[in-house]
C-alpha cells in the first residue's frame, strides 16, 4: 500500500520537516475517492442527456407551440394530440390542494414543537410526525383510494359528490405525506433562532403568541420557506399517489372532484405501457419528463434565491 | 451557555399568559393541526391492518402471484425485493461513503469543481424519483446498456436514487469526527488515508450505518421508477440472477391495488403490512444503531 522509500538514510542530507515525497498508494486512493464523488456529477450529466436526446427528436415529430398551447392530451391515440397543458393544470392543481393543507398544517405543527410543546411532549411528537415521511408512496396511495375517497364521496360539501379517481383525494393525502418535510426543517430553523430573541420579547411584555409569530417566525423565515419550497417540489414529482387514486384521464379542469392525469402520472402510465424504442409513444415519456424536470429546477433555483435573501445570520 | 430550553416557562412570562381569546384560538388550531397528522397516521394503520386481516397468514409469504386471489402470495416480490436490495447494498453503499469521504477530507472547497459536486448532490436529492426512472430507462434498460427489465437495472436505478441520502448522511458522520483525533494520527506519523482508515471512519461509522439504513428503508418502499423500467410483469418465480426478471413488494401492492376485484384490495393491504413491518424494523435498528453506538465528543 503506502510503500514510501526505505533507503531514504542514503540521501546526503536529511530532508526538511515536511517535506513531500511522492506517495502512490495515497495518490490511487485519493483518485479512487475522487471518482466516487464525480458519479455524482455523472449521473446529472446523464439525466440530462436522457432527457434532451429524445425530447429534441420528439420536437422534430410534433411542433413545440402545438405542445404547449393545445389544450388536448392524447398522444397514444391513433389521431394523436399532444398538448401538454392538462397534465401541468393538473399537477399544479393537485400540488395546490396539498400545500392549501400542508403548509398550515405542518407549521402550526412546526410552531406548537418549537415554541409551546414541553421537552418531553416533544420528543414523543416529533419521532412519531417522522414516521409520516417513511411510509412509502403506493401505501399513501392506497390509503387515498381506500379510505380518503370514500369519506369524501360521504362529506363532499360542493355540487357533484367526487368519482373514483378524483384530485382532491389525492391531493389531500399528498398534503399529509408532506407535513413531515415541512414541520421537521421549519422546526429546525425556528429552533435554531437564539434564545436570546424570545428573551428579549418577553422582557417586553410580549406573550407566547406574539413571541412566536413576530419574533421567532420571521427570524426563521429562510429555513421555513425553504422546507415549504422542498415540500412543494415533493409533491409535483411524487408517483405513485396521483397514479393511482387521481386516474389516468388527462382532463383539463380546475374541479378536485374531477380525475385528472398529472405529469408524473402519464410518464409511469406510458412506462407501464411499454412502448417501443424509438417510437412517438416512448418519446412523449422524455418529453414530459424534460417538462417536469425544468419545473422543479426552477422552483429549486427560486428556493436557492429566497433563501439567500432572507438568510439571517446570527 | 446554558439557555433554557424551548418550551421551559421563562420568568414573566406568567403575567400575559392570562389574556384573550386569541392565544386560546392559536394554541387550538396547533393542536388541531397536530391532531390532523397523528390522526391521519393512525387512520392509515388501522385501516391497512383491517382491510388486509383476512390474508395476513404464512400463505401470503410462500404463494406465487396468481389470477386468482385466493391462491396469490407475494413470495416473488419479496424475493425479488432482497435480490434488488442486494445490488443497491453493494453499489450504492461504497460509493457513496468514498464520495463522503473525498468531500470531507480531500477535497479543497475553495476550488470551484468540489463547490460544484457539492451543489450537485443537493440538486440530486431534490430530483423527483420517476426521472431517475427514465434515466434507467433511457441508459440501463435499453439504449446505452440494453439489459432489460432486470435486477441490476433495478438495482442500479434505485442506487443511483438514494446515492445522495448515503452521501449526505455519510458526511454528516465524517464531519462529527473532532478535528483533534485526527491531528494526533497525523502527528504520530500515519498516512492521510491512514488516519482516515483507522481512525475517522471507524468513528464515524454508527452515523454511515443509520444514514445507509434509512436510504434503503427509502430504497424499499420506491416504486414509480422500476414501474418505467417495465417491472409490472407478472412474476411466478423468485429471481434467479442479476439478470433475472423480476417483481418488488411495492410494485406488487401497485399491481394488486390497480386491479378492480376487491380481493386483491385484501392482497395488497396485506402486502402492505408485510412492507410497513419491513421499514419499521429497519428504522428501529437505526435508531438501535444511533443510541448504542454513537459517541459525543
Amino acid at each position: 500500500m503506502t510503500t514510501a522509500g526505505t533507503f531514504e538514510s542514503a540521501r546526503p542530507l536529511p530532508r526538511a520537516i515536511g517535506a513531500r515525497r511522492p506517495r502512490y498508494g495515497e495518490m490511487v486512493i485519493k483518485g479512487l475517492l475522487g471518482i466516487c464523488a464525480l458519479l455524482s456529477v455523472g449521473t446529472t450529466i446523464a439525466i440530462v442527456f436522457a432527457l434532451l436526446q429524445p425530447t429534441i427528436e420528439f420536437f422534430g415529430d410534433v411542433s413545440i407551440v402545438e405542445f404547449f398551447t393545445s389544450t388536448t392530451w392524447a398522444p397514444l391515440f391513433a389521431d394523436p394530440e399532444f398538448g401538454v397543458l392538462p397534465l401541468v393544470t393538473a399537477t399544479l392543481l393537485i400540488t395546490g390542494v396539498a400545500l392549501a393543507l400542508a403548509v398550515p398544517v405542518g407549521l402550526l405543527s412546526a410552531i406548537y414543537l418549537s415554541e409551546y410543546a414541553r421537552p418531553r411532549v416533544r420528543n414523543v411528537l416529533k419521532p412519531t410526525l417522522e414516521l409520516l415521511a417513511g411510509i412509502p408512496t403506493v401505501v399513501y396511495g392506497f390509503f387515498a383510494l381506500t379510505f380518503v375517497t370514500p369519506l369524501l364521496q360521504d362529506l363532499w360539501p360542493f355540487g357533484d359528490p367526487p368519482g373514483v379517481f378524483n384530485a382532491a383525494s389525492a391531493g389531500l393525502v399528498m398534503g399529509i405525506m408532506i407535513v413531515p418535510t415541512i414541520t421537521s426543517l421549519s422546526e429546525d430553523a425556528m429552533a435554531a433562532v437564539p434564545h436570546a430573541l424570545r428573551e428579549g420579547a418577553f422582557a417586553l411584555g410580549a406573550n407566547r403568541l406574539t413571541t412566536s409569530l413576530r419574533v421567532v417566525f420571521p427570524a426563521a423565515l429562510s429555513g421555513i420557506v425553504a422546507a415549504v419550497v422542498l415540500g412543494f417540489s415533493r409533491a409535483i414529482g411524487e408517483t405513485m399517489i396521483v397514479l393511482i387514486a387521481a386516474g389516468g384521464t388527462p382532463n383539463l379542469s380546475f374541479n378536485p372532484a374531477e380525475a385528472m392525469q398529472t405529469m408524473t402520472a402519464f410518464i409511469a402510465s406510458a412506462g407501464i405501457g411499454d412502448q417501443p424504442t424509438g417510437s412517438t409513444g416512448y418519446k412523449t415519456i422524455f418529453a414530459v419528463g424534460a417538462t417536469l424536470f425544468v419545473f422543479t429546477f426552477l422552483i429549486n433555483l427560486i428556493s436557492i434565491r429566497l433563501v439567500r435573501r432572507y438568510r439571517q445570520v446570527y | 451557555m446554558a439557555s433554557p430550553a424551548p418550551g421551559s416557562r421563562l420568568v414573566g412570562e406568567g403575567a400575559s399568559r392570562r389574556t384573550g381569546p386569541a392565544q386560546w384560538g392559536f394554541r387550538a388550531a396547533m393542536l388541531v393541526s397536530l391532531l390532523i397528522a397523528m390522526a391521519t397516521l393512525v387512520a392509515l394503520l388501522v385501516q391497512v391492518v383491517t382491510e388486509g386481516w383476512p390474508r395476513l397468514n404464512l400463505d401470503l409469504l410462500t404463494s406465487f402471484p396468481s389470477s386468482r386471489p385466493r391462491r396469490a402470495g407475494a413470495q416473488s416480490a419479496i424475493f425479488g425485493t432482497l435480490w434488488v436490495m442486494g445490488v443497491v447494498v453493494v453499489t450504492c453503499i461504497p460509493v457513496g461513503i468514498g464520495a463522503a469521504i473525498y468531500l470531507e477530507e480531500y477535497a479543497d472547497r475553495t476550488r470551484w469543481y468540489n463547490r460544484l459536486i457539492e451543489i450537485n448532490i443537493q440538486n440530486l436529492a431534490a430530483v423527483p424519483s420517476i426521472v431517475y426512472g427514465i434515466l434507467g430507462l433511457a441508459f440501463l434498460a435499453r439504449g446505452w446498456g440494453d439489459l432489460g427489465p432486470t435486477v441490476l437495472t433495478a438495482g442500479l436505478t434505485l442506487s443511483l436514487l438514494v446515492l445522495p441520502i448515503v452521501i449526505i448522511a455519510s458526511r454528516e458522520a465524517i464531519r462529527a469526527v473532532p478535528r483533534s483525533i485526527r491531528e494526533a494520527s497525523l502527528a504520530l506519523g500515519a498516512t492521510q488515508w491512514q488516519t482516515i482508515r483507522r481512525q475517522t471512519l471507524p468513528a464515524a461509522i454508527p452515523g454511515i450505518a443509520t444514514g445507509s439504513i434509512l436510504a434503503l428503508s427509502r430504497a424499499i418502499g420506491e416504486a414509480a421508477p422500476l414501474l418505467l423500467l417495465g417491472a409490472l410483469t407478472f412474476v411466478t418465480f423468485n429471481p434467479s440472477g442479476l439478470d433475472s426478471a423480476f417483481s418488488v413488494l411495492p410494485v406488487q401492492i401497485f399491481n394488486w391495488i390497480s386491479r378492480p376485484q376487491e380481493e386483491f384490495h385484501v392482497l395488497a393491504a396485506a402486502a402492505i403490512v408485510v412492507l410497513l413491518v419491513i421499514l419499521l424494523a429497519m428504522n428501529g435498528a437505526a435508531i438501535w444503531l444511533r443510541r448504542r453506538y454513537q459517541r459525543r465528543w
